[in-house]
């Protein structure tokens, strides 16, 4: 008679040939079947002594276990391979692109005035917004500017009537924001602005963003430190250079042209910086007593900073854009750039 | 301003290259636009005088000369040029020169003559586009000296940027006693001798107006040589200033205008007529111009006249029929102040520029008229002799120069730095103001030459500028530390903006202005406001909509090739309103081809009404907008809708007209909307509401109608009905084809039903869909399918 290790060694050998299902269950039904050969051994222990029998009985059990295991152990290996060929069946090329809807792009001038705006507005910078037709009077007289002024004839004026105009700039919003508020006041104003202009360099629409602190213990030093941080914020550069040269705006007084080092060639000289080295980017001074007076403001109490910048300047220096008319091409190969 | 710097220099002198002048005016506001050499770089040329002139033995053309260059022996040089005259001075480019464009002189044969050099005109010496012949010399240039000499082609000239403040440097004194300041130089005036006058002045002068001509001088000269060639180192000069050499008495009167900024004009004086009078013009009075331009004067340009009329506009150009000519003796020479007031803006108005107007309407200095008047007398007699009659004045009130109390505490507070009140009055003494102690600082008097000294503030930037604004420290200032306002209802228009990023357009930025055309194609009101002085025609009105934009967008970029567009603009829109104007924010998007950008596994289906109001849905956070049927004259009249809150129109949506469409030969009609900008901003602030622990309950109510009912209404229907715990109505489908009857459609709705506190009975459920059947039925006439 066969004993019982060879029987293990063979059930356990068969099992490890086998993957199909039907196959399995005649391995089991071979060994732990109605007349299988475990069961059998089962069967015959009634023959063996009563002394005998608990030993023998535990040793085919033992077997029997292992046999059962075995059987386990094969059925889970089949499923799985037989779960993995399914899966497999069903792999995707992953690498095949995403399906749906994409994504538009903001303008690059919205985007470099989202940029100015949030600078700004981590210096607790509020954010207005005021008309584009513009009266006379705020355009201009409100602004210290009065009829015949030669400063009017720096800016080319689209008119709309004998006291309407297209507004030359974002300035007129001083007036209009301190009309409604009192000092302390901080801040910029974006929007577009028109100039009866157009060339390689100019366009009769283009935008600005303004800027107002009014305080009593607001200096020209201080405009110096606040746009000099602005514009090592905005195009992220801790060390670049600026400097301020006396300009003239009717509407303050010191008035300045700030200059910053040339980010495209870093002062070294190039054709957008016309080999100086410095890069013209805005306008400011501290703003002129005749403004604050007919706001009944005492301007020996405050003291007020202003500025003017041009957005689509910043954004061409900011992204490399050479040529201005870009902008409003709307050519969708050219924004699609800025996504 | 354009002028040389070896002028500069005659003034003022400073030790420091010109780069360094260039940068201290730039830094002091006087902005140096262009610094270049008057001449491109060659040498080894030099003055050379003919001495003999044969003819080319082998060229008919050519001329056999020898040149005397100061070297002995005169050059032998086959020379073409058509100019050439026995004794004739001109520059002589010696073997080896290097001439500007490269060309290098060598020893040739010019058709077997042997040439030892070349006479040069002005353009192969880089000194102009075209010539002709060579450069003549004047007669006393010395044969051998290096022409970069002799023609001081080695300045430089400088423009300036002036802003309007600073007239006072629209001359060269005036950036000279600038220069000297900045530089801390000294300055002297330029020394003038008045005339001996021969006899009075017979001319009678009057004033109508001392306001805007509070001094006019005048004198009569009589010149013994009026066709005296004007002198080759003014000439230079003035043509280094951009002005050409227009006659002796022009010239100077130019030269004094550019050498101390004093206008002045020369009166022919044997076609005056009487007595002159500086008046205001009389009404539809005419007047032809020196540069032959024929205006109608106005009652507010000021005139000078003589019996005849109008002879010269006063302050900015002179009138023809009294003009000098090279033929005229007898001179009425005119020295004025004119006031800005009385000036600026005519010139622009009649579309004149003039280098008088433009020093006048900015301020010229009212104390020195007699003296620019004697220097202009000087020259001419020197230059051409003759005599000159007394000056005749008539003086009214000049503009006043009142003191301006300059405190230091005020100055430091205003520019953040400290300096010392000594400190500041020694900056304004560079200037040459006049200072007197005050108990608070300093009082300052304006000099007459600056019309930009009125206030304290004005001194302020005098101050800052002389000390250097890059001296002045940057220093952020305090701020009070308040914390902004963060409404929540409200979103910015970024949000907004990425929102439509988001859903896949891509944002553009189109001009306010627009063609009239596209206005009246596409505008439900077509714009009535027009710009007076549009650049252009098809930038002619401000729209009234964002879609003429979106539309000229479209049809580029399908010009471009594009073949899917999908963009959004969000700015303002303008109509007028009374005698104001309406001038809104709006947002507008378009929407052309493929629902998707073409891709892998999904159908190229083109993009339909339904998509474009999903987006506009999506637009209005928290709030539901009623679209209603309505005609837009450029929209396709079925597939057009309007858009409304609480009944009003906010918006409209649709189809373009396929006739619109076809104007624009577009393929395809594209979508449109536009929808005011505020209330797309507003976000209701969420407000909790209890949910349910129960199970939700679905039934679905599929029903035939007329295919004419409006959804929205039957939608509308089942949510009035407020069917006792029922919590949701949708509709989730339609459908018309078999099975349903023709002129109808089928809908079902989902009926989703919910207690918060227990679970529905089934009766309760079915009385409920009851309900809601009954209202189908009744106002509807629905059946049950």
């Amino acid at each position: 008679m066969q004993d019982l290790q060879s029987i293990l060694d063979g059930a356990v050998s068969a099992l490890s040939s086998i993957d199909n299902p039907a196959l399995l269950e005649e391995v089991k039904a071979r060994y732990l079947g109605k007349s299988g050969l475990l069961t059998e051994r089962l069967k015959a222990l009634g023959k063996l002594s009563p002394e005998a029998r608990p030993a023998a009985g535990a040793e085919i059990n033992r077997v029997k276990l292992a046999v059962e295991a075995a059987l386990q152990a094969r059925r889970d290996h089949i499923a799985a391979q037989q779960l993995e060929r399914q899966l497999s069946a069903q792999a995707l090329d992953v690498t095949l692109p995403g399906r749906g809807a994409g994504n538009g792009g903001l303008h690059p001038v919205t985007r470099t005035l989202a940029r100015i705006r949030e600078v700004f507005h981590s210096l607790g910078f509020d954010v207005a917004d005021g008309p584009e037709i513009e009266t006379d009077a705020y355009n201009f007289t409100a602004l210290n500017i009065p009829e015949n002024h030669p400063a009017r004839a720096m800016h080319d004026t689209f008119y709309l009537d004998a006291t309407h105009v297209l507004r030359t700039h974002t300035s007129p919003m001083q007036v209009r924001y301190l009309e409604s508020r009192k000092p302390p006041v901080k801040v910029i104003v974006p929007g577009r602005v028109y100039r009866c202009d157009s060339d390689m360099t100019h366009t009769p629409m283009f935008h600005q963003v303004e800027g107002l602190w009014v305080d009593e213990a607001v200096t020209f030093s201080g405009l110096k430190g606040v746009l000099i941080d602005f514009m090592r914020r905005f195009f992220e550069q801790d060390q670049l250079k600026a400097r301020f040269r006396p300009s003239f705006f009717p509407f303050t007084e010191p008035s300045a042209e700030m200059d910053i080092g040339c980010v495209i060639c870093e002062g070294q000289g190039c054709r957008v910086c016309s080999h100086t080295g410095w890069l013209e980017v805005l306008g400011c001074g501290m703003v002129h007593p005749n403004v604050f007076a007919p706001l009944g403001i005492d301007s020996e109490r405050h003291v007020g900073f202003a500025f003017g910048m041009g957005v689509e300047r910043l954004a061409m220096l900011r992204y490399g854009v050479n040529d201005l008319r870009l902008f409003f091409d709307n050519d969708l190969r050219f924004l699609e750039q800025f996504r | 301003m354009k002028f040389s710097e070896s002028w500069l220099r005659t003034w003022v002198n400073p030790a420091l290259d010109r780069t360094a002048v260039a940068h201290a005016l730039t830094m002091a506001g006087l902005e140096v636009e262009a610094l270049e050499p008057v001449a491109p770089a060659f040498d080894r040329v030099v003055v050379g005088e003919v001495k003999t002139v044969e003819k080319h033995p082998q060229a008919d053309r050519l001329k056999l000369l020898t040149v005397d260059v100061g070297q002995g022996v005169p050059l032998q040089i086959v020379c073409g040029a058509g100019n050439v005259t026995l004794g004739m001075k001109a520059p002589c480019a010696l073997v080896g020169a290097k001439l500007p464009g490269g060309l290098e002189i060598r020893a040739a044969k010019v058709r077997g003559i042997p040439s030892f050099g070349m006479m040069c005109s002005e353009t192969e010496l880089g000194l102009s586009e075209s010539s002709e012949g060579l450069l003549v010399l004047a007669p006393e240039a010395p044969p051998g000296q290096d022409i970069r000499q002799w023609l001081d082609l080695d300045d430089h000239l400088f423009t300036l940027k002036l802003t309007p403040n600073r007239a006072d440097c629209l001359s060269i004194q005036g950036v000279a006693r600038e220069l000297a300041a900045i530089t801390r130089m000294p300055f002297t005036p330029l020394p003038v001798t008045p005339a001996t006058p021969v006899g009075p002045t017979q001319r009678k002068v009057a004033v109508q107006d001392e306001a805007a001509c509070p001094r006019y001088l005048g004198r009569s000269l009589r010149l013994a040589h009026p066709q005296t060639p004007t002198p080759e180192w003014m000439v230079r000069r003035l043509e280094r200033s951009g002005l050409r050499s227009k006659g002796v008495v022009v010239d100077v009167t130019n030269y004094v205008l550019l050498e101390l900024g004093q206008p002045l004009h020369a009166f022919d004086e044997d076609r005056l007529a009487g007595g002159l009078s500086v008046r205001w013009a009389h009404p539809g009075e005419s007047l032809t111009l020196l540069n032959e331009q024929k205006i109608t004067l106005e009652p507010d340009m000021l005139v000078i006249a003589d019996q005849s009329g109008a002879i010269a506009l006063a302050g900015i150009m002179g009138g023809q029929s009294t003009a000098v000519t090279p033929q005229s003796a007898q001179v009425f020479l005119e020295g004025a102040f004119f006031s800005p007031e009385a000036i600026a803006g005519r010139a622009r108005r009649l579309t004149l520029s003039s280098d008088s107007a433009y020093r006048f309407e900015r301020g010229v200095d009212f104390a020195a008229t007699r003296q620019a008047l004697e220097r202009a007398t000087t020259l001419l007699l020197e230059l051409c002799g003759g005599e000159a009659d007394a000056v005749v004045e008539v003086a009214g009130k000049l503009p006043e120069r009142r003191p301006v109390l300059v405190r230091p505490d005020r100055v430091r507070r205003v520019l953040g730095l400290d300096l010392s009140g000594q400190a500041m009055a020694e900056l304004l003494g560079l200037l040459g103001l006049t200072l007197k102690p005050h108990a608070d600082g300093l009082e300052v008097v304006p000099p007459s030459h600056r019309f930009d000294l009125a206030i304290e503030a004005d001194f302020i930037e005098e101050i800052a500028r002389l000390h250097g604004y890059d001296q002045i420290p940057a220093v952020p200032p305090p701020g009070h530390l308040v914390m902004l306002p963060s409404p929540e209802a409200t979103r910015s228009e970024l949000d907004l903006s990425w929102q439509m990023v988001h859903r896949d357009y891509q944002e553009v930025v189109t001009y306010s202005f627009v063609d009239a055309a596209d206005e009246a194609a596409l505008a439900a009101h077509p714009s009535d406001v027009a710009l007076l002085n549009p650049i252009a025609s098809q930038m002619s009105v401000m729209r009234s909509t964002l879609a003429v934009g979106l539309i000229n967008a479209l049809q580029s970029n399908l010009s471009r090739k594009q073949e899917r567009v999908r963009i959004f603009e969000l700015g303002r829109c303008f109509s007028r309103s009374g005698t104001s104007f309406d001038q809104h924010k709006r947002l507008g998007g378009l929407v052309y081809g493929a629902r998707h950008s073409e891709q892998w596994g999904q159908p190229a289906e083109p993009s339909d009404f339904f998509d474009l109001k999903r987006d506009v849905e999506a637009l209005f956070a928290g709030i539901s907008p009623v679209f209603a049927p309505a005609r837009h004259p450029a929209l396709h009249p079925g597939r057009s809708a309007e858009v409304l809150l609480d009944g009003a129109v906010v918006g409209w949506l649709g189809e373009l007209h396929p006739r619109v469409s076809a104007q624009y030969a577009f393929p395809k009609a594209p979508l449109l909307f536009e929808l005011a900008l505020e209330p797309l901003l507003a976000r209701p602030i969420p407000r909790y509401r209890e949910t349910s622990r129960f199970q939700p309950i679905r039934r679905d109510l599929a029903v035939l109608v007329e295919a004419s009912a409006p959804a929205a209404a039957l939608l509308e229907a089942l949510q009035a009905a407020r069917a006792p715990g029922v919590s949701e109505v949708a509709l989730f489908d339609l459908y018309q084809g078999q099975g349903v009857p023709e002129g109808k459609k089928s809908l079902a709705f989902r009926i989703v039903m919910h207690d918060t506190e227990r679970t529905l009975t089934e009766a309760e459920i079915e009385s409920s869909v009851a309900v809601l059947l009954d209202v189908l039925q009744s106002r509807f006439n629905a059946a049950l399918r």
